[in-house]
């Protein structure tokens, strides 16, 4: 048996003509959070959905806790938690019921259930909405009463799809407050994510998937330093102008500079040194930008970085090809 | 949980099976499904109010007009009734199972560690359980409208058991339309060519001997005119056994038949 909480070895996944996953590579170190980062499309739910056996794998192998998700698929359920893309509860069932439900699909002793269920619905604030039908949730709560599911038999690995996407900022932070102390409890999590900032909050550890194939797997840290902590994005209009300040700032700023038409983009370790050295220098030649964003690097900036093209592209090509698939 | 960082905690602990597992998870699916029955009004109405409409309907407004000559028509029309009446309940397992799969539920019960023949089995007794409810009040709206029984309580048991009976192939049969289509607007629209001709062009509300050569053939030889005549030799009498054994015959060989292709699907049903 390996040390790693989760081994995946050359995992191919086709649907049709559209390779989902082209032979993924990874392994997760038990009480860890590994991020999966990647546009939708990429691969990322496919992955999860193979570990989790729910889809079987065209070729390659994956473990959990040891045990292998295509012959051994009943002892992976009874030690991962899944809570995948959409709030998979039962609409008619109170927040209480689908817990309840959810542990006893999960083999839990009938006498366990009741409690664990309270502690959940206190944890994740659904403790006033309880017995109510989940018809009257709020998409936030339903999100909330999905993720609590996934938690009730105490898993020691959970797959979190896209845990975030369509949270509002507060149970975002709430979450996020949850899956660290999960993982200090010794819970290792394997999370997909399209966020950079989710990843570095989370991850100890980041895949950055693309077309079905890792292209990178680092810390947080590390994968960021590759491209800079602060892009400063500027619009700057007029006939020939943005090509001029490209040509001042290019070698002169401590950054990498790029230029799409009008939009200059600076990406650099030194955020607030560098947008006061690019101000200054092209305030000297009246090539002040029309407009001025300041920000973290983003998913896309990772991809441009790593691929050359951008995330967005791969987006619409592989909508296009996979529908909801991946 | 103990708590055990950064190593692998044995617990075999978590393989440990629950006697009856499977009866139990069966169980919990068919509750949570029977809820909904109560929680949503439309799927109650659906399966009660409308075949007292239908009852209504064909005792005063077209039975008049519909020749069964010796026997009174409500006597004729009872049994198809009440075939009718779980022929278009099935439709429920359709759309229940196709809207599990949309709303991502599938996938997770996929992912659990639960017996893989509880959702569909799950599924089709809380239809059987709501059957037995809708039975009984098609019976009683029966007696209300003037339907007798000229055999006894034992033959009335017994045609009501095969009313179940079919009632529950029927829901497999839905079972796999609904895992196929995988979307419930779809499975309500794929499931009306499919339960129209076997309701209609058959002996449930008129002789078939009154339709074109060719459309009796099919209305002669067919589960739901099997089961309605099985139903009526049942509470009408004279000679019962063949129409039994062959109402019976229906039901056996759609089960074998529908069962495996509804759990094939269900396995890749994500």
């Amino acid at each position: 048996m390996s040390d790693s909480a989760i081994v995946v070895e050359g995992l191919h996944k086709r649907y049709g003509e559209v390779e989902a996953l082209a032979g993924i590579d990874l392994e997760v170190s038990p009480g860890t959070v590994f991020g999966l980062l990647g546009p939708n499309g990429a691969g990322k739910t496919t992955a999860i959905r193979i570990l989790a056996t729910v889809l079987l794998p065209d070729g390659g192998r994956a473990e959990v806790l040891g045990h292998d998700v295509v012959r051994d698929a009943d002892a992976v359920r009874r030690r991962i938690g899944l809570a995948g893309q959409f709030a998979a509860v039962d609409p008619n069932l109170t927040g209480r019921e689908n817990l309840r439900l959810v542990g006893l699909l999960s083999q839990m002793p009938r006498s366990e259930i009741p409690p664990r269920a309270d502690e959940l619905l206190r944890r994740f604030d659904l403790a006033e909405a309880a017995d109510r039908p989940l018809r009257t949730y709020s998409g936030g709560m339903r999100r909330r009463l999905d993720i609590a599911a996934s938690l009730v038999p105490r898993p020691p690995v959970l797959f979190l799809d896209e845990p975030t996407t369509g949270l509002d900022l507060t149970s975002r932070n709430e979450l996020w407050e949850m899956i660290h102390e999960l993982v200090r409890d010794g819970t290792t999590v394997l999370l997909t994510t399209q966020y950079l900032e989710e990843a570095d909050r989370l991850a100890g550890r980041v895949a950055v998937v693309d077309e079905g194939r890792v292209i990178a797997n680092d810390t947080p840290d590390r994968l960021k330093s590759q491209l800079g902590s602060t892009v400063v994005e500027m619009g700057i209009r007029g006939d020939g102008r943005s090509e001029q300040a490209f040509g001042l700032l290019s070698g002169r700023i401590d950054g990498r500079v790029e230029r799409e038409g009008d939009v200059l983009r600076i990406t650099s370790d030194q955020g607030a040194h560098v947008l006061v050295e690019v101000l200054r220098t092209l305030e000297g030649v009246s090539l002040e930008p029309d407009t001025l964003t300041v920000r973290e690097p983003s998913l896309d900036d990772v991809f441009l970085a790593l691929t050359g093209h951008h995330a967005e592209n791969v987006v619409a090509d592989e909508a296009e090809a996979t529908g909801d698939a991946a | 949980m103990t708590s055990t960082p950064v190593s692998i905690p044995l617990d075999t602990a978590r393989d440990r099976r629950i006697p009856f597992g499977a009866v139990r998870d069966t169980m919990a699916i068919a509750q949570r499904n029977l809820i909904a029955y109560i929680r949503v009004p439309q799927l109650l109405v659906f399966s009660t109010i409308q075949p007292v409409i239908f009852v209504l309907m064909f005792r005063y407004v077209f039975g008049g007009a519909i020749d069964t000559g010796d026997i009174p028509y409500v006597d004729y029309l009872m049994p198809g009734i009440f075939v009718q009446t779980v022929v278009f309940g099935a439709i429920a397992a359709a759309i229940g199972l196709a809207t599990d799969v949309k709303s991502g539920l599938m996938e997770r019960f996929h992912a659990l560690p639960m017996a893989r023949s509880a959702v569909l089995t799950g599924r089709t007794i809380a239809d059987l359980s709501r059957n037995v409810l809708v039975v009984i009040l098609m019976m009683v709206v029966g007696f209300l409208v003037g339907w007798r029984i000229h055999t006894n309580v034992l033959a009335l048991i017994g045609a009501a058991m095969l009313v179940l009976l079919f009632g529950y192939a029927m829901s497999w049969i839905f079972a796999t339309l609904g895992l196929a289509v995988r979307d419930p607007e779809s499975a309500q629209a794929a499931a009306f060519p499919v339960l129209a001709p076997l309701v209609f062009a058959s002996s449930a509300f008129v002789r078939p001997e009154t339709m074109p050569g060719w459309l009796q053939v099919f209305a002669e030889n067919q589960p739901v005119s099997a089961t309605a005549s099985a139903v009526r030799a049942l509470t009408i009498g004279g000679p019962t056994a063949d129409y039994v054994w062959q109402a019976i015959a229906w039901c056996v060989g759609i089960l074998l038949v529908f069962a495996p292709i509804a759990v094939r699907l269900y396995r890749r049903a994500v």
